[in-house]
């Protein structure tokens, strides 16, 4: 029995080099992303709501837009960020934007220009970059008295007095909904800070490792909605009737989850008939 | 038609892309080049960043455009950050303790309420559900009470865990393991997510094999 072929197969299985693993993974994902066989994914209650609560905006209400990721999440966020604008720009809402993550602001500038053009905004007008300032809970709290205290201008340095786009809009009193979109803890202090001391209505979209982690907000009512994941994105990029990146990754996703779960299986039989035969 | 900056750009990230990638064959001198030059530019960029978007507009032109009170108000927190600095010179290294102190002081009075607030009260609340019926909603609400009491049970140690204690606890285990199943799930689709966004910008913005 030692040297059976079935205990030399799952010997042989238990030593697999890790480089043959990511190779067939990198199949698995390359294949149908090459195929683009991508379909539209029926959206979960979380994602509906978060959907809701943009769709319950009217044309001219504020939309306040948070960069909290950078580049290391931009697949996942990117898709879900485009979608958000697009859904915020076809019923008219202005958009506010503003990071807390310095290095990846400039992502979500690229995605603002390049759907505010797709609608035909103009910036100052309808849209707005008032850009990065350090220290996160310092500046929700700081908005929550006069954004004008902690942004005096946009971006660009121009006064915020001067942009039409902020006219009327002084605290979180004047934004109806904040869509944040989370890599990281920022959205522990936007919810503990600007949404249960000002009551502010927020929303957000997370990368998926976030995700259970914002799920108690949601169940307790304390956040709208929640896009979680590039699943989440392809949701909504189905809501709104624009097909993207999200949906585009989703069958890549499928397959790499059922390549992962067949190798779980894989390895727990192996360790199973290799230690019964020890 | 793009710009010569923009193909060169598209061809340096695509090399940095493959360069990051090798590493998973094995370390090599293209993955260190990119993984220093990563940590370069990040610094480099977080620098302009703060000079230009912390220092400058809310240090060196607050004074500037400030009169009276405000004016000098603003060199307080100019002094501390320059303060932070000592850290450099050992003999003086001491100093860095007041700002410390200063910043600790804030962030531990801001966060006892705001978590209090924010957190514990908002999800307490959250806890305490109505099991009137036999609804999908009420079964959920029990499954959701019984997994925060159970779990509560598994992390107070003050007690062995036998008897009602035990028995909680080791059901609290089967709510942990099924979030830390939850959790890696969602880990799993965040890392391939990462990969699906390099191979499309590898197929579509590089190659231009993809639409």
């Amino acid at each position: 029995m030692e040297n059976s072929p079935r205990k030399g197969f799952w010997e042989a299985m238990n030593s697999l080099d890790r480089r043959i693993i990511f190779l067939i993974l990198l199949v698995c994902v390359a294949v149908p992303l090459l195929l683009n066989v991508g379909a539209p994914i029926p959206p979960t209650p979380p994602v509906q709501l978060a959907y809701d609560a943009v769709e319950s905006l009217e044309a001219g209400d504020v939309m306040m837009v948070s960069i909290d990721f950078d580049a290391t999440s931009a697949p996942e966020l990117m898709p879900m960020l485009h979608s958000a604008l697009r859904h915020a720009f076809s019923k008219d809402v202005r958009v506010v934007m503003l990071g807390h993550i310095a290095i990846g602001l400039p992502l979500g500038h690229m995605a603002l220009e390049e759907i505010a053009a797709e609608y035909d905004k103009e910036y100052g007008v309808d849209y707005v970059d008032l850009g990065y300032r350090p220290g996160y809970i310092a500046v929700m709290i700081a908005m929550g008295r006069d954004i004008s205290d902690i942004f005096a201008s946009d971006y660009q340095g121009t006064p915020l007095a001067e942009l039409p786009v902020m006219t009327g809009v002084r605290s979180y009193n004047d934004i109806e909904l904040l869509f944040g979109f989370e890599h990281g803890a920022v959205i522990d202090y936007w919810v503990r800070y600007t949404q249960a001391r000002f009551g502010q209505r927020m929303t957000f979209g997370t990368t998926a490792v976030m995700a259970p982690d914002a799920y108690p907000y949601l169940q307790a009512g304390q956040i709208e909605g929640l896009v979680g994941g590039l699943k989440g994105a392809a949701e909504y990029e189905n809501l709104i009737g624009h097909l993207g990146l999200g949906t585009r990754g989703m069958p890549a996703q499928q397959w790499a989850h059922l390549l992962v779960i067949g190798f779980i299986v894989l390895g727990n039989l192996g360790y199973f008939f290799t230690r019964r035969k020890g | 038609m793009d710009s010569m900056g923009m193909i060169i750009g598209t061809w340096l990230a695509g090399f940095l892309t493959l360069a990051i990638l090798s590493f998973l064959y094995k370390d090599n001198p293209f993955y260190k080049l990119a993984e220093h030059l990563y940590v370069g530019v990040s610094a480099g960029y977080w620098l302009i960043y703060v000079a230009f978007f912390d220092i400058k507009p809310m240090l060196i032109d607050t004074f500037m455009s400030e009169t009276g009170f405000e004016k000098w108000i603003i060199l307080i927190p100019g002094a501390l950050g320059l303060i932070m600095l000592s850290r450099w010179f050992p003999k003086i290294a001491w100093l860095s303790r007041w700002p410390i102190a200063f910043t600790v002081g804030i962030g531990a009075g801001l966060g006892i309420t705001a978590n209090l607030q924010g957190y514990v009260l908002p999800q307490v609340q959250a806890t305490i559900l109505p099991l009137t019926g036999f609804t999908v909603a009420d079964l959920s609400n029990l499954i959701l009470i019984i997994g925060v009491v159970t779990t509560l049970m598994y992390f107070y140690f003050s007690k062995p865990h036998k008897g009602l204690l035990g028995g909680g606890a080791k059901i609290g285990i089967v709510f942990i393991m099924v979030s830390f199943g939850a959790s890696f799930g969602y880990t799993l689709m965040a890392r391939i997510s990462l990969l699906i966004g390099r191979l499309y910008f590898l197929f579509h913005d590089l190659l231009r094999i993809l639409d």
